[in-house]
């Protein structure tokens, strides 16, 4: 029996580590200056995948990216870990894209996957924290969604139970495959990579880096079919290119602004204990404490 | 027709805060449009809804009242909203920026290809000039928020798509009951012609929704600890300074990642905005998206052994040194001199 689970991932800036150069002089986002992680949350996605491939026989974990060509880096350390292969889709048009064009993108790819019957993403990507495309894809895909997933809990006769962490609470829910779920950051970390896949898969590569290594290696990557990572561009989707990039973006961005705080004149205090014994005594007389 | 939507959120037949903060920024807004401002309550036993918010300037308040609608699940909620929005063409629509708006404002954009900014900081009304097309847009709603990772702020607009849609975190807009006399219209909706049968697909089967214990955003005074306060342990000193003075710890995102505070005391963008009279920051270095979560406080007092920590910028006292150090003096000179 085939049991075919897409995990949805993504490249992102490291904006959790953000440090003094990440922001230009004329205060644009410095991208250079931030390195290109896999999504926290979707780490968490992709081990709830890997759990299920090895509950499930015949099960199999792909990941379905969208981005530029380096995008492919978090396909094959999706695969240092134990998922089977992925798709990277990329391409100009993608451009520009907000939450629901890269939707819109991401279901048509997953409608060419053809038959799937579970997928899963992390609840939100670091680089804009808006959870939106998990649910949109459902939406656009017809599916039902569980989103906010701390674990599997079961998987039996297509009814998925599925415990979710909510804000003030915990909740258990069940619903029938196909669907999407979206992972919390509270759920168990990813597993780390593992040698011997490592080592089978470090050559794994798409179209674009083929070509970018010369042809030496074409028979080399016939011989090893395993080692292709699928590559789409917009043509590769069945699409109505009016819901792509830009054009498929209904919110439009006005205005950027760089971040800057009123500074206050400060009351500098070394810490001795009269400075502090004044402090108190000044916040007990003008009523802030007491 | 064209007025302004607000989502509420119920847990046992009581209105969220975060819905109510957002009727409050919805009456401004409407009033700033001339429009009205709606609500809508979806879930089982609603007779208790009304008086809840039309002290808020509720005009119309649309009730789909249904054993099937509570608790919440994603598709039913969406169905109601997309075929009542589509009856009464909403041109803003708002909702909390909690695990239910999450879930929700997503599905329910995308089905109505209508734009939607997650996390609004701010929310204004104003015109927009799109160059390219050569088309000035008036009364379109600014949806603020920050992005990448704090470092900027962006104006969201969506120019061509209705509802302009936004979600809002709790406690990040002020509640402000507008006439505890007003009474708005009710509008009882009947289920069954918004929801499909087949959109009851997922089943709750088991729920334990806590109220939260703590309470950061109403607390008039906050002792918060960064990744610099060095150790859960260390952390505990936060506890009993607040303790001493009747207020709450909270955290910035490094101090809770890093397993020093609960997830819950966050304070910053992605966590809960306050204002309290009080705030001290231990250990805070003073990343923009834990300032942006606390900058309205009445007094900021900094300690950092950093005396260039950027916090220290915002703060009304500096104080340079450790935790295990100003921590014990605050609390002994505090109880010395309070009675």
């Amino acid at each position: 029996m085939s049991f075919k689970i897409v995990v949805l991932a993504k490249q992102v800036p490291d904006t959790r580590n953000v440090g003094k150069d990440a922001m230009k002089a004329d205060g644009t986002v410095n991208r250079a200056a931030l390195a290109a992680i896999y999504n926290p949350e979707d780490l968490n996605a992709l081990e709830q995948a890997l759990r299920l491939k090895s509950k499930i026989e015949g099960a199999t974990v792909q990941i379905l990216t969208m981005g530029p060509a380096r995008a492919a880096e978090i396909i094959r350390e999706s695969m240092y870990r134990g998922a089977d292969g992925g798709y990277l889709l990329s391409g100009r048009e993608f451009a520009g894209s907000d939450t629901l064009a890269t939707s819109y993108a991401l279901a048509c790819a997953i409608r060419k996957i053809g038959k799937v019957d579970l997928i899963v993403c992390g609840r939100q990507a670091i680089d804009g924290d808006t959870a939106q495309v998990g649910p949109q894809v459902a939406e656009k895909l017809g599916l039902p969604q569980i989103t906010y997933a701390e674990e599997i809990l079961d998987l039996s006769d297509n009814k998925i139970t599925v415990k979710r962490r909510l804000e003030r609470g915990v909740e258990v829910v069940k619903g029938s495959l196909p669907m999407v779920i979206t992972v919390n950051g509270s759920a168990p970390e990813c597993r780390p990579r593992h040698a011997k896949l490592t080592m089978k898969y470090k050559r794994a590569a798409t179209a674009t880096e083929k070509q970018e290594a010369g042809n030496d290696y074409t028979d080399f990557y016939d011989a090893h079919p395993y080692l292709n990572i699928t590559e789409w561009g917009v043509s590769d989707i069945e699409h109505d290119i009016k819901w792509l990039g830009l054009t498929g973006s209904p919110t439009k961005v006005k205005q950027i602004e760089n971040v800057v705080f009123t500074a206050k004149e400060s009351k500098r205090l070394t810490g001795s204990d009269s400075e502090i014994e004044s402090l108190m005594k000044e916040l007990i007389a003008n009523h802030t404490i007491g | 027709m064209n007025n302004i939507f607000v989502y509420l959120e119920i847990e046992d037949g009581i209105v969220g805060d975060v819905s109510l903060e957002l009727l409050t920024k919805g009456r401004s807004l409407a009033k700033q449009l001339n429009c009205k401002l709606e609500a809508v309550a979806a879930g089982y036993q609603l007779d208790g809804i009304a008086p809840q918010v039309f002290p808020y300037g509720v005009d119309v308040l649309h009730l789909a009242d249904d054993k099937r609608m509570a608790p919440y699940t994603s598709l039913p909620h969406t169905s109601l909203l997309v075929n009542l929005f589509k009856e009464e063409k909403p041109q803003i629509a708002l909702m909390g920026a909690t695990s239910i708006g999450r879930d929700l404002g997503p599905r329910v954009s995308s089905a109505l290809f209508s734009g939607l900014t997650a996390d609004c900081t701010s929310l204004e009304i104003g015109t927009y000039e799109d160059k390219k097309a050569g088309k000035v847009y008036e009364n379109l709603l600014y949806q603020i928020r920050p992005a990448f990772g704090g470092n900027i702020v962006a104006t969201i607009v969506n120019p061509d798509c209705r509802p302009q849609m936004a979600t809002v975190r709790e406690g990040v807009m002020k509640k402000e009951i507008k006439d505890a006399k007003f009474v708005g219209k009710i509008h009882k909706l009947e289920v069954s012609k918004y929801v499909a049968d087949t959109d009851f697909v997922v089943e709750v089967i088991e729920r334990h929704m806590e109220k939260s214990k703590l309470n950061i955003k109403g607390s008039p005074i906050i002792v918060s600890g960064g990744y610099g306060v060095g150790s859960a342990d260390n952390f505990k000193l936060l506890h009993e300074l607040a303790a001493t003075l009747g207020g709450e710890v909270g955290a910035s995102r490094a101090a809770v990642d890093a397993g020093f505070a609960e997830h819950e005391r966050q304070i910053g963008q992605t966590g809960t905005t306050v204002r309290p009279k009080l705030y001290i920051a231990c250990g805070i270095s003073g990343q923009i998206q834990h300032i942006a979560g606390m900058q309205e406080s009445a007094m900021i007092i900094a300690i950092n052994s950093d005396p260039k920590a950027p916090i220290n910028q915002i703060a009304d006292y500096v104080i340079t040194g450790t935790v295990e150090d100003i921590l014990p003096k605050m609390i002994k000179y505090y109880k010395k001199n309070s009675k």
